[in-house]
């Protein structure tokens, strides 16, 4: 079963940045209301599966999107 | 047009469309009374009296909230506002479209609205309405720069609505939200609004007949715009909406709304709700389809 994680980010524009350059290096990602869970400044969050979670974070530091923090999620995915 | 030592009265349901400003001239030295709604979104004018004297200048308030939709009594409230001298400038985003509304009767001084909801425009266009009655000569422009009028000279004109229309206009964009209003008015506010009432009744009381949830704000779909909220008991309301979207394609909004203030009033802070709202062009099936789909998520 798909184990997944969570980036959160300051703002939306970094949220929409990350997206389009995961989905371009072809990384099976989603955009998903924040976990409440997590405290963040934002409201859309950055799914991805959790062992992409290296290359992820290389792609968004590469390409400087800032983002907040990363964390596991459950096999449910919410 | 406020100043520092200035007061201005809003309510504890305002969106961050509004507080933020609010909160920024505060520090800038404007005096701000935040008055307090009950648990349901409404306010009791009789707050509102007490909050309001005769150093109030201004009072800015939503008409409905965009959390719990409870409509806001704009005419009681401006009655109040002009007794003790002061404009009423009303949030109108949840509104225009969607119930009637009449600045001359209701007493309006000032009106903000946006385009991209019940009139169906595109994002970021909106506008503000001011009453002939107001003094202009009070109002500053946010943006000075050309009108196309009085070109002789560098000073910004006083004439309405150059004064507050400066620059190349957006019109591409507000001939969306023109169409929209053309469109409500061939079909008329109150048939508008009696369709949306019945969303509104129905979802409230498919959502209030389900175990575990809890739904906010008033009951009454008459006082009311077909705005909902709801928490559910034992689930975070990010995995409600994830789920309502990806397994059911319901699509909610989940959180805060821009509206913490209204949160904390209503009881959901920092968790937030998740937060339905019916369109005009959304119909009692889909309304029924939504119900079912969190009965299912519920359940689960």
């Amino acid at each position: 079963m798909t184990q997944y994680g969570v980036v959160l980010f300051h703002t939306t524009s970094a949220v929409m940045r990350a997206e389009k350059l995961l989905i371009k290096e072809g990384y099976s990602i989603k955009l998903i209301p924040t976990p409440r869970q997590f405290s963040s400044d934002c409201g859309i969050a950055l799914r991805f599966e959790w062992n992409a979670q290296d290359q992820v974070k290389l792609v968004l530091d590469e390409a400087r999107v800032e983002f907040d923090t990363i964390h596991f999620l459950d096999t449910k995915g919410v | 047009m406020l100043k520092p030592g200035d007061q201005v009265v809003t309510s504890s349901v305002e969106h961050n469309a509004v507080m933020r400003p609010l909160r920024s001239l505060e520090k800038q030295g404007v005096r701000l009374n935040v008055v307090s709604c009950a648990a349901d979104g409404s306010l009791d004018v009789r707050d509102l009296a007490k909050a309001v004297s005769v150093g109030t200048r201004l009072v800015v308030l939503t008409h409905a909230s965009n959390v719990v939709g409870t409509i806001l009594p704009v005419a009681e409230i401006v009655s109040i506002a002009h007794q003790a001298g002061a404009l009423v400038l009303v949030d109108a985003a949840q509104t225009v479209g969607a119930i009637p509304i009449n600045m001359s009767e209701m007493g309006i001084d000032l009106l903000v609205f946006t385009g991209h909801k019940e009139l169906q425009g595109p994002p970021g266009t909106g506008g503000l309405i001011i009453a002939d009655k107001v003094d202009v000569s009070q109002i500053e422009p946010l943006i000075r720069g050309g009108t196309g009028s009085r070109s002789e000279s560098e000073e910004q004109p006083d004439d309405m609505p150059d004064k507050f229309e400066s620059g190349t206009a957006n019109l591409a964009g507000i001939a969306g939200p023109g169409a929209g209003l053309k469109w409500v008015t061939d079909k008329g506010i109150f048939e508008i609004r009696d369709h949306m009432k019945k969303l509104s009744q129905t979802l409230i009381e498919g959502l209030a007949a389900l175990p575990k949830v809890k739904v906010y704000g008033t009951v009454d779909p008459e006082r009311s715009v077909a705005i909902v909220s709801f928490t559910v008991d034992g689930m975070r309301v990010s995995e409600i909406g994830l789920r309502l979207d990806e397994e059911f394609g319901v699509l909610s909004r989940v959180g805060l709304q821009c509206a913490p203030a209204a949160h904390k009033t209503i009881g959901s802070f920092p968790e937030g709700t998740v937060r339905l709202a019916p369109g005009v062009f959304t119909n009692l099936d889909d309304v029924r389809e939504a119900i079912q789909a969190i009965s299912r998520v519920v359940r689960s």
